[in-house]
């Protein structure tokens, strides 16, 4: 039970950094059906600056953790979000309207040459990062095991259920997020009725990058070590909760990221870790063959 | 003229300061372990030389783009001059940043006269002769070019060895072609069934002493086997959520393949696998007992080169029938219905043509071609490990076919000598090669999407070509 208990935990706090990342795929495909490959890059580049964010507040003597991780989340967000805006504004917007499969070529380049970019920049080596925050508390003990609760574990939760809770308000109230839901019913009738439509899609890739340089920022908090090519497997298993929570679905994004790190976390406490990723692949298969539309995503009707 | 120039300043400003903005802290601050932790090392004069050349990169864009053609000429002239002078800039790289850029710029400012002129040489009548009698030729011209190589003065160790590369990436082209190309699947797990015949092949001969040609043909089919039992699921879904799932599949072979340690040796790959044999013989210098050596049997002095041309004959050979096999099938009902299905899935299906079958097929005989391609790699490497098959290598292939122009065969030659051959001269760039591939693929993306060869020719037209048909 102690076991299991403790196995939760570390899968709740993972799937929190899923669900934060599967957030930016799963509106980009709503809005405009297309499969971001780079936003796992942009994830990594968040986890990048926050590294450096977290060592230039090491340098300029900020002493206090909560303001160094407030200060780095907002630097975070806001310079990923530029990434994320021009991602958007070379790569795929001049081929809108292009053949189908053209976006999805465009993004697995952009995901290279952003990975050999950061490669290039900051050497391939792994970075640590140190521990900014650290102890916890026991939670409880059973058959001598202790279940313990790390403060981070609470804060990686807790920043994430914020963001979502103030992401559901964005999308649901402001108009921002009804152009949003505009653009992704109708594109264009959205445009003839005065939504602009360019703004509104960039605009969309910058809120899911800034929210992925957020699970950048808690993924090095988490693990305390970042390299160039942390992307590549994040961004897969991010879609995939995108995938399996219903795509263009917010909630189903966080539901999404919540099992598959369940998945991946139990695969490797009980049978084995070597197989984890192979689990959460055949469950991306399995969820693709008999629920294309995922748990919680609405039915797809082709329109000829 | 004079009124668009503050406009034009502002644009390159912008861009300019969402260049700064991007490199600021990735290029800006290098982390630097050493050893108890990390520390910066300041590159922002680095930064700022760049920022500045991509001011005046984009201005030199805009005055192309709105007819100053001449002024951008001389702009990237002046670049190209400060990245090729020997004055002090604060690393090597940005001396090739500066000069690229300039080289990019000249080519945007004469690009419109280059292209007036082309298309203007091509309507006049031996312009059209020229290019009819190209299209023709120009595949057979290529042929007879490879047929003859290895007797020409510069076949030498390496560049038999890099011919031999590229001919494995022209055949692993052409068995995507037929995936992508013809039938419109975008698959990004190809390598798989690439590493399904090099596996095959790397387990028969090592461990039940089976031969080259024996294994080929089990091997392709092998990976057929393998693409029916992947694809049978998976092929309803939808364009891009297939291209997921073969990744996925990709990434499930790849880590089977790293993590089954008894069947495959892990990380440690297969080692001293066998070579193809001429009728027998083998390839060395002295031959293993019972066998014979090439040389012996031929009467010819031993070199170790007669292996790497024998190698070339046989991609060579095998990328052929590839070939032959993907230009029958499309006269066959079955490519035809590939390429209707790639056009318009809904209409097929009216149409009676079962989409899942159809597909299967390609997807099936594209994984054949990859398993002949894999069981010649592991001969030719004589190792395999699982790092030979990582997700970069399928999406090389699949840019080699799109950069081709999807569907095209020659393009995909020219791609994959244009993708593998030129990298591999270029060795020394390092990681550049790959940031240049990246940026090459979204580039072709924005610039020509059809590829190199956009030309897609039908198959089979309603109306012959030129009868003004509906087209």
């Amino acid at each position: 039970m102690a076991y299991f208990t403790q196995q939760l935990i570390m899968a709740v706090t993972l799937g929190a950094i899923y669900g934060l990342i599967a957030i930016g795929y799963t509106m980009v495909y709503g809005i405009i059906g297309m499969i971001n490959f780079a936003h796992g890059e942009v994830f990594m580049i968040g986890a990048f600056i926050s590294l450096i964010g977290f060592m230039i507040c090491a340098l300029l003597g900020i002493g206090s953790a909560p303001l160094a991780i407030v200060l780095v989340l907002l630097l975070a967000m806001a310079f990923s979000a530029v990434y994320g805006w021009a991602i958007e504004r070379t790569a795929y917007r001049p081929l809108r309207g292009s053949f189908r499969l053209a976006p999805l070529i465009s993004a697995i380049g952009m995901s290279f040459a952003l990975q050999n970019y950061v490669q290039l920049a900051q050497g391939a080596r792994p970075k640590p990062g140190g521990q900014i925050v650290s102890g916890g508390f026991t939670l409880f003990s059973s058959d001598g095991f202790d279940v313990r609760v790390t403060w981070l574990q609470i804060i990686i939760v807790l920043v994430t259920i914020v963001l979502m809770a103030g992401f559901t308000w964005l999308i649901a109230r402001t108009s921002l997020g009804r152009q949003q839901r505009a653009c992704e019913q109708d594109m264009k009738m959205a445009a003839l009725l005065g939504v602009n439509v360019d703004r509104t899609i960039s605009l969309t890739f910058v809120l899911g990058a800034a929210l992925a340089a957020v699970a950048g920022m808690l993924f090095l908090m988490y693990y305390g070590v970042v390299d160039f090519f942390i992307g590549f497997h994040a961004g897969i298993k991010a879609f995939t909760a995108a995938v399996l929570g219903g795509i263009g679905s917010l909630p189903g994004a966080m539901l999404g990221g919540l099992l598959i790190a369940l998945i991946e976390v139990f695969w490797a406490g009980y049978f084995s870790s070597e197989y984890k990723d192979v689990a959460a692949f055949a469950i991306l298969v399995l969820v693709l063959i008999f629920r294309p539309t995922g748990l919680l995503g609405k039915p797809e009707i082709e329109k000829v | 003229m004079g009124s668009r120039l503050p406009s034009m300043l502002k644009d390159a400003g912008l861009t300019a300061f969402v260049a700064a903005a991007l490199g600021i802290f990735i290029v800006g601050f290098r982390t630097v372990d050493i050893g108890r932790g990390l520390t910066f090392d300041y590159q922002i004069v680095d930064l700022a030389v760049a920022v500045v050349t991509i001011f005046f990169g984009r201005f030199g864009l805009s005055l192309a783009a709105n007819g100053l053609r001449w002024p951008a000429i001389v702009l990237g002239v002046v670049m190209i001059a400060i990245g090729v002078s020997p004055m002090q800039l604060p690393s090597g790289f940005l001396h090739w940043f500066v000069a690229l850029g300039g080289v990019l710029l000249v080519i945007r400012a004469i690009w419109p006269w280059a292209n007036d002129a082309m298309a203007a040489a091509a309507r006049t009548p031996t312009g059209r002769t020229i290019d009819r009698v190209a299209s023709k030729w120009f595949g057979w011209a290529l042929l007879v070019a490879a047929v003859l190589m290895p007797f020409t003065p510069m076949a030498d160790q390496k560049t038999m060895d890099l011919g031999v590369l590229i001919l494995t990436y022209v055949m692993l082209g052409w068995g995507l072609n037929i995936v992508v190309g013809l039938a419109g699947l975008l698959d990004l797990g190809y390598v798989a069934f690439y590493a399904v015949g090099a596996y095959a092949y790397a387990l028969l001969s090592t461990q039940h002493g089976m031969g080259f040609w024996v294994v080929l043909p089990l091997a392709g089919m092998m990976a057929a086997l393998f693409g029916l039992v992947l694809g049978f699921p998976v092929l309803r879904l939808r364009g891009d959520y297939l291209a997921i799932v073969t990744l996925g599949f990709g990434e499930i072979i790849r880590l089977v393949l790293l993590n089954w340690v008894d069947l495959t040796n892990g990380p440690a790959g297969i080692g001293s696998i066998p070579g193809p044999t001429l009728f027998g013989a083998v390839f060395a210098e002295t031959a293993p007992a019972g066998k014979q050596t090439v040389a012996e049997m031929l009467g010819i002095p031993f070199n170790g080169i007669h292996r790497l041309i024998f190698l070339y004959y046989i991609i060579l050979v095998l990328a052929l029938i590839t070939n032959l096999f993907t230009q029958r099938m499309r006269r066959l009902p079955v490519g035809r219905a590939w390429e209707a299905l790639r056009e318009d899935e809904t209409a097929c299906r009216a149409l009676g043509i079962n989409p899942t079958n159809t597909k299967l097929t390609a997807f099936a005989i594209g994984a054949m071609f990859a398993g002949f391609a894999g069981s010649f790699f592991a001969a030719k490497q004589r190792f395999i490990s699982p790092e030979s098959f990582v997700f970069i290598e399928s999406a090389i292939i699949l840019a080699i076919v799109v950069l081709g122009g999807m569907g095209s065969q020659v393009g995909v030659v020219l791609a994959a000598v244009l993708l593998i051959g030129l990298p591999e001269w270029f060795r020394d760039l390092g990681n550049y090669r790959m940031l240049a591939f990246g940026l090459a693929m979204v580039l072709i993306m924005v610039f020509r999407p059809r590829g190199l060869v956009a030309h897609r020719e039908p198959s089979i037209r309603l109306h012959p070509a030129g009868s003004g048909g509906g087209g």
